[in-house]
């Protein structure tokens, strides 16, 4: 019986003819999830990350001994029964440390996620629609913020600003938006001239409206797609920023600080710097494969079909 | 209802200035139909832009409902006089908008109410039902789409429709049902038609008279019967004709 | 006489689709000889796939699959993406609708030539050189030495088809086919492609297939009509008995078309039945008539 109730509802998802508004949206979001859901390694990197979000949420209930509680009796031992991977050089819990880690690294890469395409978005859809001198001059900050390697760029801001993990996420944000607002461009430019632009501004569309109503919702889609594939390189350069000692400060179980406190004892205590490191690796790989996903989703030349 | 002089329109500077119309000159009756027949690159749809103000470099005169238009800026009683359909309605139609949310928006955009019983009454119209509503352009065919474009149009009670090849994306037996429901709509709103096509056979069927168009310049202006009837007098409207006539193996 | 160039039956492509395999070509056949064959139909009417599925150019998740599918008494169906590479060249060629998207944008036009026809003859480029401007003079172009040097966006569309006509007859193949050939040029542009392609196809003894969606172009250009449905021949008849069809798709299909000669007020609509999916065919007749004076 069930399994007749599971045919209409996909049924009513799928049909070419909704009745209602709700029903529209939802047929197409399903639409978008059986695309996804047939890419089978997008949706292993799906699973890794809701294992993130799940490890960040409940961290205090998941971690079984405190991330900042030292034990200098027990520093540097190996993987074992008791501590699954190790401690370090202050005899904290590695797995723990790991466990609470997951917060900072979401909070770094959602709140990189949330600026940074952001202003892309405004900035390029802005230069690509109004053209002319708007454009230059967008375009030429653009190329400024390009020219310099993101890193140093971030350097700079965390050591203006002072370091900080509010101030990394910052630079960090500062200095991945100019690729995006490239992107949001060159997709103006396509979209600026075609028809279905041509027949709302007949209809007396300002170019607010053209903006916000016509042009963002068809940008979205590929920058959603780019932040994801983005990702992985975001959280190495949070990483990179914790290894420097100028994004999050000792005690916070910051992964690429934590690679940082390892580093010291590498050859000798492989896992202190190798776990953290496995776990960014981990991670970055699931965003990639989840990227590569949501672009068989989102891509409009590949939804066309 | 429409009247066009000396109309010039280019593309680019000098040295690189494309002169897309040359001089064109026609005007349009109240209630009338008009066809601007050409070949690619003869101009005629440069001119319905030009009308439009979707092109701002022309000069000349235009004047619609007697009132003349200046570069690109329109008003909002020409968007409410003049309505375009564009021709194709696969790149008219905005992707990620579904048929209700063009709809709505274009009446909300002309300031009209009662926008609920407005959708309807155009659906209606176009001869797409309600079940139509609430789709998205990839879920109708060409055909449906021509017909929610040219609802799109018709939501602002236009006087003035401009068609620039509606049916040319389009399957003959789909561009029979799509002209068949242009004319009846031209009869019961009682529309002026200007309509672009390279296919003489399909402005002979829509319009009273036409202008060929040969490289940015009109040819000849005759009746619709004269077409018929051999009336015309520029050699390149014989070999137009000649040539729409079909294939002969040479 | 002879056998037939090329023997179908039961050709079928489907696809697999959410929603369950979509049939695009629903069990078609026919045998084409050294004539001039139309496949007309509408968008949707598996005409342009049944030229893919011939050439080997359907693309997976698409399957064909065939009772017989012969190139001259050879079995080309699902043959090997190489051996068909080798056959697609040198045996049967196609002529795309737009030659923009054919032509690769930023090689020059006489260097395409020469390459494609070295691709399948071999030999030395001075002598490839010569042939490709003999092929453009044969398509009637006539400062071929210009063309030569030209990228593809300097040339007009009909420039460009004949372009992509001479490429294609560069092998000498056996069979040509031409998927809307016509219909992204002008009407005075198109006589001239046509009569090239024409007199080309009669001069080399060659067998065309011409898929169209403009059933008058195909009746006047062509020997023999297929016309399609829903992925299916509905009708096989003599060009010239066109006006006589008795299928009433064929039959709707002629009277929704707006004559200058017969004016009408309202244009006559085809009332699509349920029936022509599966109901019976007219003409049903695969073997070839091989008519005179080709």
């Amino acid at each position: 019986m069930s399994d007749v109730q599971f045919q209409s509802r996909r049924d009513w998802l799928l049909t070419d003819a909704p009745q209602t508004r709700r029903q529209a949206r939802l047929g197409a979001i399903y639409q978008g999830w059986l695309t996804f859901r047939a890419n089978k390694l997008a949706m292993f990197g799906l699973v890794i990350l809701i294992i993130l979000i799940v490890m960040a949420v409940f961290a205090p209930w998941l971690a079984p001994y405190s991330p900042f509680s030292q034990n200098l009796a027990d520093r540097l031992q190996p993987p074992s029964a008791a501590h699954w991977l190790g401690t370090d050089h202050l005899g904290r819990d590695i797995l723990s440390r790991l466990i609470h880690g997951s917060r900072i690294t979401l909070f770094i890469v959602g709140t990189v996620a949330l600026i940074a395409p952001v202003i892309g978005l405004f900035i390029g859809t802005v230069a690509g629609f109004a053209g002319g001198w708007v454009d230059q001059v967008l375009m030429r900050i653009t190329d400024i913020f390009l020219a310099f390697p993101k890193l140093v760029l971030a350097l700079a801001f965390v050591a203006a600003l002072g370091a900080g993990i509010g101030n990394a996420v910052l630079a960090l944000a500062i200095t991945a938006w100019p690729p995006y607002a490239r992107l949001a461009r060159a997709e103006t430019l396509t979209i600026r001239n075609a028809d279905f632009i041509a027949a709302a501004r007949l209809q007396g569309a300002g170019p607010m409206r053209l903006l916000i109503g016509h042009i963002w919702p068809l940008c979205v889609s590929s920058l959603i797609v780019r932040v994801a594939l983005d990702m992985a390189g975001i959280i190495l350069s949070a990483a990179g920023l914790g290894f420097l000692g100028l994004g999050a400060q000792p005690p916070m179980p910051e992964w690429g600080a934590m690679i940082s406190d390892g580093r010291t004892y590498i050859l000798d205590f492989w896992w202190v710097a190798a776990m953290p490191g496995l776990a960014i690796f981990i991670v970055s790989l699931a965003f990639n494969l989840l990227g590569d996903g949501l672009r068989d989703v989102l891509d409009p030349k590949g939804a066309k079909e | 209802m429409l009247r066009v002089d000396d109309l010039d329109v280019w593309f680019g500077f000098p040295p690189d200035r494309v002169d897309a119309v040359k001089r064109a000159s026609f005007s349009v009756a109240e209630g009338e139909s008009f066809g601007l027949v050409g070949e690619s690159g003869s101009g005629k749809s440069t001119i319905l832009r030009a009308i439009t103000g979707l092109i701002d470099s022309w000069s000349g005169t235009i004047e619609v409902a007697g009132q003349a238009v200046a570069g690109q800026k329109r008003d909002r009683a020409f968007h409410k006089t003049v309505q375009m359909v564009f021709q194709d309605p696969y790149a008219s139609l905005h992707p990620r908008h579904s048929v209700d949310r063009v709809l709505s928006e274009t009446l909300k955009l002309q300031g009209m109410g009662d926008i609920d019983s407005r959708i309807t009454r155009l659906l209606e119209d176009v001869g797409l039902g309600q079940g139509f509503r609430f789709r998205y352009p990839h879920q109708l065919s060409g055909g449906q789409r021509q017909r929610v474009a040219i609802a799109r149009a018709l939501a602002a009670e236009p006087r003035l429709l401009l068609l620039d090849e509606p049916t040319s994306a389009l399957d003959v037996s789909v561009q029979a049902e799509i002209l068949n429901l242009l004319t009846d709509l031209r009869a019961e709103h009682g529309l002026t038609y200007v309509m672009v096509s390279h296919d003489l056979s399909v402005v002979g069927h829509m319009c009273d008279r036409l202008a060929v168009m040969r490289g940015g310049r009109i040819e000849e202006i005759m009746t619709v019967d004269q077409l018929r009837h051999g009336g015309a007098t520029e050699d390149y409207t014989r070999h137009l004709i000649a040539a729409s006539a079909g294939y002969e193996r040479a | 006489m002879s056998a037939p160039l090329l023997s179908v039956k039961n050709l079928r492509v489907a696809f697999p689709t959410r929603q369950g395999v979509f049939e695009a070509v629903r069990g078609v056949s026919f045998d084409l000889g050294r004539e001039r064959l139309g496949v007309v139909g509408e968008s949707g009417s598996g005409k342009s796939m049944t030229g893919r599925a011939v050439l080997g150019l359907v693309r997976p998740p698409g399957k064909v699959s065939a009772d017989k599918l012969e190139l001259e008494g050879q079995s080309i169906l699902n043959l090997p993406e190489r051996q068909m590479r080798a056959i697609r060249g040198n045996r049967i060629s196609m002529v795309m609708q737009d030659p923009k998207f054919s032509l690769n944008p930023v090689m020059k036009i006489g260097d395409q030539i020469i390459e494609a026809y070295r691709l399948h003859a071999g030999g030395a480029k001075d002598a490839a050189r010569q042939k490709a401007l003999e092929m453009l003079r044969a398509v009637q172009i006539r400062d071929p030495e210009r063309v030569m040097g030209a990228y593809p966006h300097e040339v007009s569309g009909g420039m460009g088809q004949r372009i992509m006509i001479a490429m294609m007859l560069a092998p000498d193949p056996e069979i040509l086919i031409a998927d809307e050939p016509t219909s992204a040029l002008d009407v005075s542009v198109r006589t001239e492609v046509l009569n090239i392609m024409d007199g080309l196809v009669r001069d080399r003894g060659m067998g065309l297939i011409f898929i169209s969606h403009d059933l008058n172009l195909v009746a006047q250009f062509c020997d023999r009509v297929l016309i399609m449905y829903a992925g299916r021949i509905v009708e096989t008849l003599a060009a010239k008995d066109l006006h006589n069809a008795r299928h009433p798709y064929t039959q709707g299909l002629l009277n929704s078309l707006p004559r200058l000669d017969h004016p009408v007020e309202r244009l006559a609509v085809l009332q699509r039945q349920d029936s022509w999916r599966d109901g019976p065919l007219e003409g049903e007749r695969t073997e070839t008539d091989f008519p005179g004076g080709l």
